[in-house]
């Protein structure tokens, strides 16, 4: 299992590495267009006065034997919920991956709702329906504010539980470089955003100016749920080879305890062998012994013995 | 001539990169050709076929027969000389799978007008544009 994990760290990276170009490119254009002013009046960068209701989204493995890969995912958002309903707001969560299910469904934690059997290959699909799970309540204004708890791949030591706020969105264009992404050519820093998370574009150098078919507006319609989309697919292929990567060290950790264990129980065992095999050869001497003192014939009998003593030795 | 960079990216692959001398698309509001020095645009796509004129090869300067590819949707930006679209699905032409965009258009097509008079499913509908572009870009 060791080895299959790692072999599939491999793959879960080239899906990352696949996925970067557009994800993005996908935050160059947001920024781009949430720099028009009639961006910011868009619902999905809009902050509510009070928030009141939030969904908290994790993704988990389907699958255990990854170490502390689900329970870290599950302990950090269960502590977002404590927050929330400490803070008087009604919370829910959104779960990719049955573990992560079953440990909501176990503790009657309200479960908004939950897609299963992805974690290992999560696809573009999967991601959209995930974002579909939340977006109708966003935009009907029964969600507040949508968080995404994932598992960031940093290396194949290293993986970071990281908690995002994917709706509203603060900065488009600033989760580029945070993540390592390559800030995806000069265009990234005239996306304004840049430091200022509420300043709205007032410190960008240089601003174009585009021409927008449809509406900005109408474009963000499209464009905020393919962004949300591209954000979450690459948090799930992240949280994927995370997985892979968790579940590696563990099984590796298991291998080697079950070694030592080995070694350690072959040796008790020689022991007691050895043990049994010395009192009985004393047994005999000694019962032989009797006899020869009390004048019997051992002949037959002593070789018998020695016979089987040996077999069974 | 001029040339303008061109690449069209999907979440899983990046389908084209190079330049081209020209970039003909379909957006919602109607079609656009991308000339090298474009000015700055952002735009929906529509499901559409993407003509990509005279793509500049791998070898300087020779240029290929034109690159044709079916987009269901997306986005294109254009900024200083850099034609960059965004498809949650795209396909070149050379890769789609003519029988079966055949077959899906027409049980589009079948569904459609079992449906008679009524209201048209709108996911049927997105079906029979989606093959219709696949065979489109195919020129099957």
């Amino acid at each position: 299992m060791e080895l299959i994990a790692a072999s599939r760290i491999v793959r879960a990276q080239q899906a990352i590495a696949a996925a970067r170009p557009y994800v993005a490119k996908m935050g160059v254009v947001v920024g781009h267009v949430a720099d028009t002013p009639d961006a910011r009046d868009h619902p999905l960068f809009r902050s509510p006065e009070s928030v009141r209701r939030v969904a908290v989204m994790l993704i988990t493995a389907d699958r255990g034997l990854a170490g502390g890969y689900n329970i870290s995912v599950l302990r950090e958002a269960e502590r977002l919920l404590r927050e929330h309903q400490a803070a008087g707001r009604e919370a829910t969560v959104v779960v990719a991956g049955r573990k992560g299910e079953n440990y909501f469904r176990y503790r009657h934690l309200p479960i908004l709702a939950s897609i299963t059997g992805v974690s290992e290959r999560p696809r573009y699909e999967d991601a959209r329906r995930l974002v579909g799970l939340v977006m109708g309540p966003f935009q009907e204004g029964a969600l507040d504010q949508i968080q995404l708890v994932y598992t960031r791949f940093v290396s194949l030591g290293s993986q970071i539980v990281t908690v995002r706020q994917l709706a509203p969105m603060e900065e488009p264009s600033p989760a580029a470089p945070e993540r390592g992404r390559p800030a995806a050519g000069a265009s990234a820093g005239g996306s304004g955003a840049g430091g200022s998370a509420t300043g709205g574009g007032g410190v960008t150098g240089h601003k174009t100016d585009f021409e927008f078919e449809p509406e900005p507006a109408e474009i963000l319609d499209r464009l905020l749920p393919r962004w949300l989309e591209a954000e979450v697919l690459a948090a799930m292929l992240e949280s994927a080879a995370s997985e892979q990567a968790s579940r590696q060290r563990a099984m590796k950790a298991a291998t080697d305890n079950a070694d030592d264990l080995i070694k350690t129980l072959r040796r008790v065992m020689n022991r007691a062998r050895q043990d049994s095999i010395t009192t009985e050869i004393m047994e005999i001497v000694g019962g032989a012994e009797a006899l020869r003192q009390a004048g019997i014939e051992t002949g037959a009998v002593y070789n018998e013995f020695f016979e089987s003593a040996a077999e069974r030795a | 001539m001029a040339t303008t960079q061109f690449e069209l990216v999907t979440p899983t692959r990046t389908l084209f990169s190079g330049a081209a001398e020209m970039v003909v698309c379909r957006t919602v509001t109607g079609e656009i050709a991308f000339l090298a020095n474009h000015m700055p645009y952002i735009g929906a796509l529509d499901t559409s076929v993407v003509r990509v004129v005279g793509p500049v090869g791998a070898r300087e300067g020779t240029t290929e027969p034109d690159v044709r590819l079916a987009v269901h949707g997306g986005f294109v930006e254009v900024k200083d000389n850099e034609v960059v679209m965004l498809a949650d699905i795209a396909e070149l032409a050379s890769e789609i799978d003519v029988p079966r965009a055949r077959r899906a258009y027409d049980a589009a097509n079948q569904a459609l007008s079992a449906a008679g008079g009524g209201m048209p499913d709108p996911q049927v509908e997105a079906a029979l544009r989606r093959a219709q572009t696949r065979l489109e870009a195919a020129q099957a």
